[in-house]
């Protein structure tokens, strides 16, 4: 199979379950108890704000009509007015975005830099002191509610040395990455921990493989056959893990953002919720897994390039 | 390789060193059963162990910190904060157990009888799958609590709505490597009903995967609910409840760290037991 070959039937596979996305995003308004424009505006339901909202969401026509005027304003990246700003929800949503967007770049590059050193020194020191430590890091990790982890950084890094800032963004690009440390290492250390342990394991099994053996029958030296072998193959297969994080992290999004006060999707999911705002928590939710669909499939795309063994399989 | 007895469970290195077919009870299924032992007996003898209402207030007694009469202190209404934590966890705990259980009977149910009978219904069921697990899994959950309504009742539904899928994909795929080996069709020829050959011969060789996979998820499904609960879209107050408990304490960090801190603590006490646990399953049943 070649490359163009695997990216057009990943590209035909992603069509259905993009199609069943909007689907469920469009009952999710059916699944509201009651009139839903008279639950959703709350005190705020005077007859003719109600009858506004059951003209925008066609709730008096059938419901194959409904889904196709849902559909065709989807299409059209239109998800409605936000019932609490009167602005567009799209508007809203991409505006944040950029904020979100920027947190997970910098929590995977944070996860990743904490991630290698120690998957190396656990997999150059097997079944060691060292080892043994590392591979308990997982055991506490993936039980940390990154809400709880959020206060303790805010209480041990924030508050105590006043070393990094607790809330808010800081103008410029030095300053996103300084208010931002705080939130990035929140979601890093959450992920974190799955990586060490694929990365590891990846490691030891090329420790193994052949093409290190070469290496090092070559001559070249141990932290260059490290570096440029060992790492650099086991990382192309930790790409998939980390792929595969990212709905993860996305989640992870909401509690960090509401923690930190960042002005990102997260929170502006959370705000949401709270104002009763349904056009925003449904376009986010609706973009959320759309972004979780795109990411999976470049990530299968990039290892395919990564690694050509993908495309046979 | 097929056969009554042989079943295509992968061996891994670790098996091989220990010889084939010993199963043994490893160090991580003590321990991480000894933790959770622990920590459930804890939380049922709650009543026995500490004399304080987890709900009565007292303002006079407000954040009093801790103190051999309230362990953990008091938090901002006088409530203690270790007769919180203990009530807490049986309200989280219940929760995840009972909701993790739901989707795992479910999700093995519809996963079974896609596998088995495959064609459309398989079809159908996989592409349900795939649009489940596409949406992030807390968004999706959140999204549904919010849609629903707050409330235990939501919660419960959000979960398990959006949970069957992970048991499904994971026996699917079971069944639809194991029913061609001989002794699925042995019973077939027999003459055996579907039902019978699904419940007697197929999903007791399948569900070791699932069993294992329930220990984290677990895990998950306990972050879940106290995420709700930190944000305040969880179990409604005044129930005790981990998250709730934390982002009650988060205002008060800076004075009374304890109030925030030992809920985390508890969670992690329980995902290390679990983790362990799911470990020592899979050691068990020579699943890797």
């Amino acid at each position: 199979m070649t490359r163009g070959m695997y990216i057009r039937r990943r590209l035909m596979l992603m069509l259905p379950t993009a199609f069943g996305v909007t689907l469920v995003t469009f009952f999710m308004i059916h699944l509201i108890p009651g009139d839903p424009a008279v639950t959703m505006l709350g005190i705020r339901a005077t007859p003719k704000a109600v009858a506004l909202l059951h003209r925008e969401w066609g709730l008096n026509k059938p419901l194959y009509e409904q889904y196709w005027l849902f559909l065709s304003r989807v299409v059209r990246g239109n998800f409605g007015t936000s019932l609490f700003y009167s602005t567009s929800a799209t508007g809203l949503i991409l505006r944040a975005s950029l904020v979100t967007l920027e947190l997970i770049v910098y929590a995977v590059v944070l996860s990743v830099v904490i991630a290698v050193p120690l998957a190396v020194l656990a997999a150059t020191h097997r079944n060691r002191a060292a080892d043994q430590a590392v591979r308990a890091i997982p055991l506490i990790g993936m039980g940390m509610p990154s809400a709880w982890i959020a206060i303790m950084l805010i209480l041990l890094l924030g508050l105590k040395s006043h070393v990094f800032p607790v809330a808010g963004l800081h103008p410029g690009f030095v300053g996103h990455l300084y208010s931002m440390f705080l939130p990035s290492l929140t979601l890093s250390l959450g992920i974190a921990p799955l990586l060490i342990r694929s990365l590891r394991s990846s490691l030891i099994d090329s420790f193994d493989a052949d093409f290190v053996t070469t290496a090092r029958s070559k001559g070249i030296r141990e932290y260059r056959v490290l570096i440029r072998h060992a790492i650099r193959n086991s990382l192309a297969s930790s790409l998939n893990i980390l792929g595969l994080q990212i709905a993860f992290l996305i989640s992870g999004t909401l509690v960090v953002e509401s923690v930190f006060a960042l002005p990102g999707v997260g929170a502006l999911m959370v705000n949401s919720i709270f104002r009763r705002d349904f056009p925003v928590v449904q376009g986010i939710t609706f973009l959320l897994a759309l972004a979780v669909i795109l990411t999976n499939l470049g990530t299968d795309i990039l290892h395919s390039i990564l690694d050509p063994r993908v495309r046979f399989e | 390789m097929a056969g009554l007895t042989s079943l295509p469970i992968p061996l891994t290195s670790d098996d091989l060193a220990r010889g084939r077919g010993s199963r043994r009870i490893s160090p991580n299924l003590v321990a991480g059963s000894i933790i959770l032992f622990v920590v459930i007996g804890v939380v049922l003898a709650a009543p026995l162990i500490t004399s304080y209402s987890p709900t009565a207030l007292n303002p006079s007694q407000a954040l009093l910190g801790p103190s051999l009469h309230h362990l953990l202190g008091t938090d901002e209404l006088g409530r203690d904060e270790w007769s919180r934590l203990l009530y807490g966890g049986r309200v989280d705990l219940e929760i995840a157990f009972l909701a993790v259980l739901a989707s795992f009977v479910l999700g093995t149910a519809i996963g079974c009888l896609a596998g088995y009978f495959g064609g459309w219904v398989d079809a159908l069921v996989m592409r349900v799958v795939d649009v489940i697990l596409a949406f992030p899994f807390f968004v999706l959950v959140i999204a549904l609590v919010f849609i629903l309504g707050p409330g235990t009742k939501s919660l419960y539904i959000a979960i398990i709505a959006t949970d069957w899928v992970s048991y499904t994909w994971i026996i699917r795929r079971e069944i639809v490597s194991m029913k061609r080996h001989e002794f699925v069709l042995a019973a077939a020829a027999l003459g055996y009903k579907h039902t019978r050959i699904m419940i007697r011969h197929l999903i007791p060789n399948c569900i070791t995967q699932a069993i294992v996979y329930s220990m984290s998820d677990v895990v998950f499904t306990i972050l879940t609910i106290v995420t709700l609960g930190f944000l305040g879209l969880g179990v409604p107050p005044p129930t005790p409840e981990w998250g709730s408990l934390m982002s009650d304490g988060q205002q008060f960090i800076t004075t009374h760290w304890e109030l925030a801190t030992f809920p985390g603590i508890a969670v992690v006490i329980v995902g290390i037991g679990l983790s362990l646990l799911g470990d020592g399953i899979a050691d068990l049943l020579r699943v890797k």
